[in-house]
């Protein structure tokens, strides 16, 4: 292949990759009239809000929003913590049956988590009955969820940047007099923070995106819904509301693809390191 | 599996006392998370699977009965559930070569390509792979509406339903699919090509090898257990395919034409009440998914990665 074939090609791909993104901010920006239109132009000359602002005044959507963000920050968060240590045991120790938990953090990114709802429905209902903070119709109880299907993946990937620092600077710090909590939190901690900001993208876009574990846990507490179940009310049985909907699609891409962009690096070498180091 | 003959963080070889717990006690936050929340249920899928467990068992009408393996019977018996499990195999199938293709072929372009053109993929490449399976399957519907949807106005054909006919609708939501899920193998094998010395190829083409030649005889060899992984991962990715097909066909189409195992099991017990049924469903695909994670696991050793 030339090189102004390979040109020409990545720059048709890359447009048509990135046109229904394109599309999706453009349409939440037309006026309602323009979306009825028949005539669909690829721009706008009066580009508009009242998509925006319908969806963002109406429907709980803030509210809705604000919930996602909520969930996916704590999970984001205890998800970084727990991953950490446990990167550090299998990469810093080596223990009987360190493969087998290896492989079991493997085989564990393989299960489908969406046949696992019909067991978690009847687990988190049970267990809503005896800690009221966690059970069906609680935000508790989809950080939870979150968490544990977040975690598997979260160590797999950590433990590839946890094993890039060299334990010289462990041994240094140990031999300055400092111990084992001083070693992890302030020696160990700061060197992984690059490499634990990328797990965490993953960890956030796992509980951002999720539709099934939100729909089938939060079934009557309006208010403890998140985004996707904001974005359903805009599909209506006579006719799609599509400018709601794809202002509302906006809202909910936008949080992850700043996230994306400013760890992208760092991602790409996490992801090679995942799959291969 | 072997015991871990080459340690490779092992900081000195004496040990010391309470050593042989440490590693224990790192693992305990991840354990107290991953067992009640990940194990358990796991556990409980296969315990429902072989008990008559509906809405009436639910709220305590009836007392719950063991039935053995009547539910996986009653699937062996379901016509349905053979044709979701083909359609399935069929969907993924067509969507891992799809992915593949469209994948490898921009790697490829990627390292050809000029710094800008490069830069411009990559961020749109990006932007696909950031977009929440939610919103791409409510951008990809709109851009395929029967009267406002921008490709049935370019191509003159208002008011053509996609989502009638079963494999248009396949059609439609396998593009959208393959949209999300063709930047992470294009990032992947770019890496893969980009490490393989320029010398390796300079080679090639001095012996007379043609781009083509060079291409299959030697990008490919050398990125075997890459291609392998990248195959493998996107086979489990599309095999457990959910949210696109639940969203754009509205729950599995007209009829539930558009099923999948995923949205079958689902809604066989959310929608239909069958918890049971449902089960053995999940178990199914857990057990197909399972053997080939085996495949996976084989697949990296091969590469030579130290566990």
């Amino acid at each position: 292949m030339r090189r102004p074939v390979a040109d020409v090609v990545a720059v048709v791909a890359a447009f048509v990759t990135f046109f229904p993104i394109y599309w999706m901010v453009l349409s939440a920006l037309k006026p309602a009239g323009e979306i009825q239109s028949l005539d669909a132009r690829p721009w706008t000359l009066s580009p508009t809000f009242e998509h925006f602002q319908r969806v963002l005044s109406g429907e709980n959507f803030s509210r809705y929003f604000v919930n996602s963000l909520i969930v996916a920050l704590s999970v984001v968060v205890l998800s970084a913590l727990v991953a950490f240590l446990a990167a550090v045991a299998v990469t810093r120790f080596s223990f009987r049956f360190r493969t087998t938990v290896l492989l079991m953090f493997l085989v564990a990114q393989m299960v489908p988590v969406e046949a696992l709802t019909i067991p978690l429905f009847f687990l988190v209902r049970d267990i809503g009955t005896v800690v009221p903070g966690v059970g069906l119709n609680t935000l508790g109880a989809l950080v939870l969820v979150h968490l544990a299907f977040s975690l598997p993946f979260a160590i797999w990937m950590m433990r590839g940047f946890v094993a890039a620092v060299p334990e010289a600077l462990e041994e240094a710090a140990m031999i300055d007099g400092a111990g084992r909590g001083t070693i992890l939190w302030r020696v160990l901690f700061p060197l992984v923070a690059p490499g634990l900001v990328a797990t965490s993208v993953f960890s956030f876009i796992t509980a951002w995106n999720d539709f099934i574990f939100a729909r089938t846990f939060i079934i009557s507490a309006k208010d403890n819904q998140t985004l996707p179940a904001a974005l359903l009310v805009f599909f209506k049985p006579d006719e799609n509301d599509w400018g709601g909907i794809m202002a509302a699609s906006t809202l909910m891409t936008i949080p992850v693809l700043i996230f994306f962009i400013a760890v992208q690096r760092k991602l790409v070498s996490g992801i090679a390191g995942a799959v291969k180091d | 599996m072997t015991q871990v003959a080459v340690p490779t963080g092992v900081r000195n070889a004496r040990p010391r006392p309470g050593r042989a717990f440490a590693p224990w006690l790192y693992l305990l936050p991840t354990a107290a998370v991953l067992l009640p929340l990940f194990g358990y249920p796991i556990y409980m899928l296969g315990l429902l699977s072989v008990f008559d467990y509906r809405q009436a068992q639910v709220s305590g009408g009836e007392p719950t009965s063991f039935v053995g393996l009547a539910n996986y019977l009653t699937l062996l018996e379901d016509d349905r559930f053979w044709s979701i499990l083909a359609q399935t195999v069929f969907f993924a199938a067509a969507l891992v070569i799809a992915t593949l293709a469209v994948g490898a072929t921009l790697a490829v372009v990627l390292t050809r390509a000029g710094r800008w053109p490069r830069l411009l993929l990559s961020f749109a490449a990006m932007a696909a792979w950031a977009a929440p399976a939610m919103t791409g399957s409510t951008v990809w519907m709109f851009l395929f509406d029967a009267d406002l949807g921008l490709v049935n106005q370019v191509l003159g054909i208002d008011g053509f339903n996609w989502f009638y006919d079963k494999w248009m609708t396949f059609g439609v939501v396998g593009a959208t699919v393959v949209w999300h899920s063709f930047p992470f193998v294009m990032v992947v094998l770019y890496a893969g090509i980009q490490a393989i010395p320029p010398s390796v190829r300079e080679a090639a083409s001095l012996d007379g090898a043609s781009e083509w030649q060079s291409f299959w005889r030697i990008i490919v060899p050398m990125l075997r257990p890459l291609i392998t992984i990248v195959v493998i991962q996107s086979v489990i990715w599309d095999f457990k395919i959910f949210t696109q097909i639940y969203v754009m066909t509205n729950g599995g189409g007209i009829a539930g034409q558009n099923s999948v195992l995923n949205v079958y099991a689902y809604q066989t017990a959310f929608g239909s009440s069958e918890y049971g049924l449902g089960s053995a469903i999940g178990v199914v695909m857990t057990l197909i998914l399972l053997v080939i994670t085996l495949f996976y696991i084989r697949a990296l050793y091969r590469t030579g990665e130290k566990l």
